[in-house]
């Protein structure tokens, strides 16, 4: 491996830890963000030679302090000082002890740069541009291809949701135990979203986003490492490893959905499944059950059966039946009957979700659901009006072409009866 | 002599490797470790501390979440590898920081060693083991 991408992955990791340090000397994002430009270009010039310094971020935040400090001086003919309060605990630049100074801080200056990018009027995918931004350091031209816009448009959307947080009030004292656990979630979120955004990409655009469930895993680790003793973050960073370990076969080689039931299991992640396994294990240990710690059970149940026809169905369902009291909503009842018709079949199932018309009227999975129960109840007419109905509300190619497989077959069937 | 050599790297630093890095180091270790082969005991790598729980002995004992020691660089890997004198071992670590940058190895001398019954294919077994 090339220095310069040793020095890339040693940035990279830094950033958050740096850049959320020098937002608290300067209460100030852009200025913030200049100063650790700068920081790394000088680690450019110099680590190549000399190797990254042992802790790099407090290198990178004594370094881009210094040249934010002085780039101020420099400018301060031509503009005015920033107030005094908001220099006066960083007028010692010269002091050694940027090491001591942060590792105080460093948990609540990570988790704070983080929960700006969480700010409630900022749409999802404004939060997600800006944590990959800002927490990631992604350049923009690399979130734009993320998000297949154009650069351009991808940067005005940036400093746009940079100018709206710039106005939102953020607090920069240490946050009191209760606001630090509200932030914690909001970032938990945030984190979610990253990935969701990378995960429910279709093929066609799985292998550009799929950094996306990368960065999102690497993210919540973080979190986790902040975080320790904190269940739902173990339950978040398990149900992201376990979910992306099926990410090799999702797909099949002309980019058609596979269903969990269809997919080579051997392609699963073995790695990814472990440390999502033991993750659960000790959140387990903990009895404070969220969210996100049930959703993690229900794919490490997926994930120890070695086909499918070893899956706990009954078990998975009374998991969906807890995050339905947890979080109710049409989407978790459907996901529920999907596996009541596996453990106690399709009649009950369909029982189930056709109260669910009228929030779920508009959403492909319904209409999908609805023909398969339908369909193994030997409902053939009405399975293909649903399977018709689902394939007008795909959003993926690869959704279509799943819906029409099951059609194919329906229509396989009706001929070789006739 | 048996030696313990203890691999610590900032954990940060090395999840944020991209899957080609990872699998490049792991590839270049790869070549170190044959090249040892006829040296080598059990040899592991870690998974994050992320995933690690200490319990800290005493009545009650106390279980906690994370690693022992928040450090900056953390323990992620280990060798058990049998070699002549400290020379031979330290030539040993160099060769896999040659691999590997970043971090440091420390070798312990061991006191005492059991070979033990661990079954080659522990790790995935774990992962699938029906509920």
């Amino acid at each position: 491996m090339s220095d310069l991408a040793w020095i890339d992955a040693a940035i990279t990791s830094a950033r958050p830890q740096a850049v959320g340090a020098l937002l608290r000397y300067f209460r100030d994002l852009d200025t913030a963000e200049e100063a650790f430009q700068e920081a790394c270009l000088r680690a450019l010039r110099t680590w190549p030679e000399k190797g990254p310094p042992r802790d790099a971020a407090s290198w990178l935040i004594m370094v881009g302090r210094n040249a934010a400090l002085d780039g101020k001086r420099k400018t301060s003919r031509q503009a005015e000082l920033p107030p005094e309060d908001q220099i006066s605990d960083v007028e010692d630049v010269e002091t050694p002890m940027a090491e001591r100074l942060d590792g105080a801080h460093y948990r609540d200056d990570i988790l704070r740069l983080m929960f700006i990018c969480c700010h409630p009027d900022l749409p999802a995918t404004q939060q997600i541009a800006l944590a990959l931004r800002i927490v990631s350091g992604l350049t923009v031209k690399q979130i734009a291809r993320v998000f297949l816009v154009g650069e351009a448009a991808m940067e005005q959307r940036i400093t746009r949701a940079k100018a709206r947080i710039a106005k939102a009030e953020v607090a920069f004292e240490a946050p009191g135990p209760v606001e630090r656990s509200e932030r914690v979630a909001a970032v938990a979120h945030m984190v979610y979203l990253v990935f969701t955004e990378g995960y429910t990409a279709g093929w066609e655009t799985a292998q550009t986003r799929a950094p996306l469930c990368e960065e999102a895993i690497r993210l919540s680790r973080l979190v986790l490492r902040l975080f320790q003793a904190e269940p739902e973050i173990m339950g978040l960073t398990a149900l992201l490893l376990l979910q992306y370990s099926r990410a090799a076969a999702r797909f099949d080689p002309q980019g058609a959905a596979v269903l969990l039931d269809d997919q080579d299991r051997g392609r699963w992640d073995r790695e990814a499944i472990g440390e999502g396994l033991a993750l659960i294990d000790k959140a387990m240990r903990h009895r404070r059950p969220g969210p996100y710690q049930v959703q993690a059970a229900i794919a490490a149940l997926h994930a120890r059966a070695a086909r499918p026809e070893d899956t706990d169905w009954a078990n998975i369902e009374q998991l969906y039946a807890a995050l339905e009291v947890m979080t109710p909503s049409p989407v978790v009842t459907l996901n529920r009957a999907v596996a009541v018709s596996k453990a106690r079949g399709p009649a009950e199932a369909l029982a189930m979700i056709e109260p669910l018309e009228t929030p779920l009227a508009g959403y492909f999975y319904w209409h999908g659901a609805r023909g398969a129960f339908l369909l193994q109840l030997d409902r053939k007419a009405e399975a293909r009006e649903a399977f018709n109905r689902a394939i007008a509300l795909a959003n993926t190619a690869a959704e279509a072409a799943h819906i029409r497989g099951q059609i194919d077959r329906l229509q396989a069937d009706v001929t070789a009866a006739g | 002599m048996l030696y313990a050599v203890l691999c610590y790297n900032s954990e940060d630093a090395v999840f944020s490797w991209t899957a080609e890095q990872d699998a490049k180091v792991m590839a270049d270790l790869g070549q170190v470790q044959q090249r040892w082969s006829h040296k080598l005991g059990p040899t592991a790598r870690l998974m994050p501390t992320t995933a690690a729980t200490t319990l800290r002995k005493g009545d009650p004992p106390l279980v906690i979440d994370g690693p022992f020691a928040e450090t900056k660089e953390q323990l992620l890997g280990f060798y058990l590898v049998n070699c002549d004198d400290l020379d031979e071992v330290l030539t040993f670590c160099k060769e896999l920081g040659a691999a590997n940058p970043g971090g440091a190895y420390e070798v312990r001398p061991l006191h005492f060693f059991s070979n033990g019954v661990l079954p080659a294919d522990a790790v995935s077994a774990r992962v699938s083991e029906s509920a």
